[in-house]
C-alpha cells in the first residue's frame, strides 16, 4: 500500500487553496495516495465556479491585492486552480465534502462540483482516513 | 520498450512533477521517460520522486538552463 497524505482544507482563501492543491498534487506525483477533506470556508470553494473565488489571506485590499498576485502568477506561468484540480482528479486524488458544513451553511449537493467529490463525510471519515497517514495537514 | 518525451519547458511548480507522474502512470514497465524542462527545483525533485517510487534515473543532462532527465519504469 502506498503512503498516504490527508489534508483538511478549512480555509477558502485564494492563496491557501493554491497551497492545498499544490501540496496535494506534489504528494500524488511522489506516488502517495491523497485525500482532501473540505470543510467550512474551504467547502465553499467546491461550489460551481467557486474554486478561485476566495480572497487573499493577507493584503487582499478589496481585491486589489488578489488582482496583483494573479497578474504575477500569470507572468510566472503558474497553473490555474482549475488546472490543478483537474490534475488532482486525473492522478486519482480523493475529495471528501463535510456534511455538517453543508447543513450549517445551507449548501446543497447540487450547488457543488459533484464530479470532483468522492465522498460526503464527517469527522469520523477524516480520522479514519488520517490515522494511517504519513502526512496530515490543516490548511 | 518505448521512449516517452515530456516537455515541461517554461512550466513551474508543480506542473513538471505532475506531468511526469501522469506519463509514468500511462507507461509500461521497461519504458523510458525523458523529461525536459528548465524549472530549477524540478531538476532535483523528479529524481527524488523517482527514488521514492523505486525507479531508476538513467541519466541527467544539463545545458545552459535546460535539463533532461531520463527515468526507467
Amino acid at each position: 500500500m502506498p503512503d498516504k497524505a490527508v489534508l483538511v482544507v478549512h480555509s477558502g482563501d485564494f492563496d491557501k487553496m493554491y497551497s492545498a492543491l499544490i501540496i496535494a498534487n506534489g504528494a500524488l506525483a511522489m506516488g502517495m495516495d491523497v485525500s482532501m477533506y473540505f470543510t467550512f470556508w474551504g467547502l465553499q470553494r467546491l461550489k460551481k465556479n467557486g474554486l478561485g473565488k476566495g480572497p487573499l489571506s493577507k493584503m487582499h485590499m478589496f481585491g486589489f491585492g488578489k488582482w496583483m498576485v494573479r497578474k504575477k502568477m500569470q507572468k510566472s506561468n503558474v497553473a490555474s486552480l482549475e488546472k490543478l484540480m483537474e490534475d488532482y482528479k486525473d492522478l486519482g486524488g480523493k475529495i471528501i465534502a463535510c456534511e455538517m458544513t453543508m447543513e450549517i451553511m445551507g449548501v446543497r449537493k447540487k450547488d457543488l462540483h459533484k464530479e470532483w467529490i468522492d465522498d460526503y463525510g464527517a469527522v469520523g471519515t477524516y480520522i479514519y482516513e488520517a490515522k494511517d497517514a504519513k502526512i496530515t495537514l490543516f490548511i | 520498450m518505448t521512449e516517452v518525451e515530456i516537455d515541461v519547458r517554461g512550466e513551474t511548480c508543480p506542473v513538471p512533477l505532475v506531468e511526469f507522474r501522469k506519463a509514468l502512470r500511462k507507461a509500461s514497465s521497461g519504458d523510458e521517460l525523458i523529461v525536459i524542462g528548465n524549472h530549477p527545483a524540478s531538476k532535483v525533485e523528479i529524481p527524488m520522486a523517482s527514488e521514492v517510487m523505486g525507479l531508476e534515473v538513467v541519466d541527467i543532462e544539463e545545458k545552459n538552463d535546460e535539463w533532461k532527465i531520463r527515468v526507467k519504469k
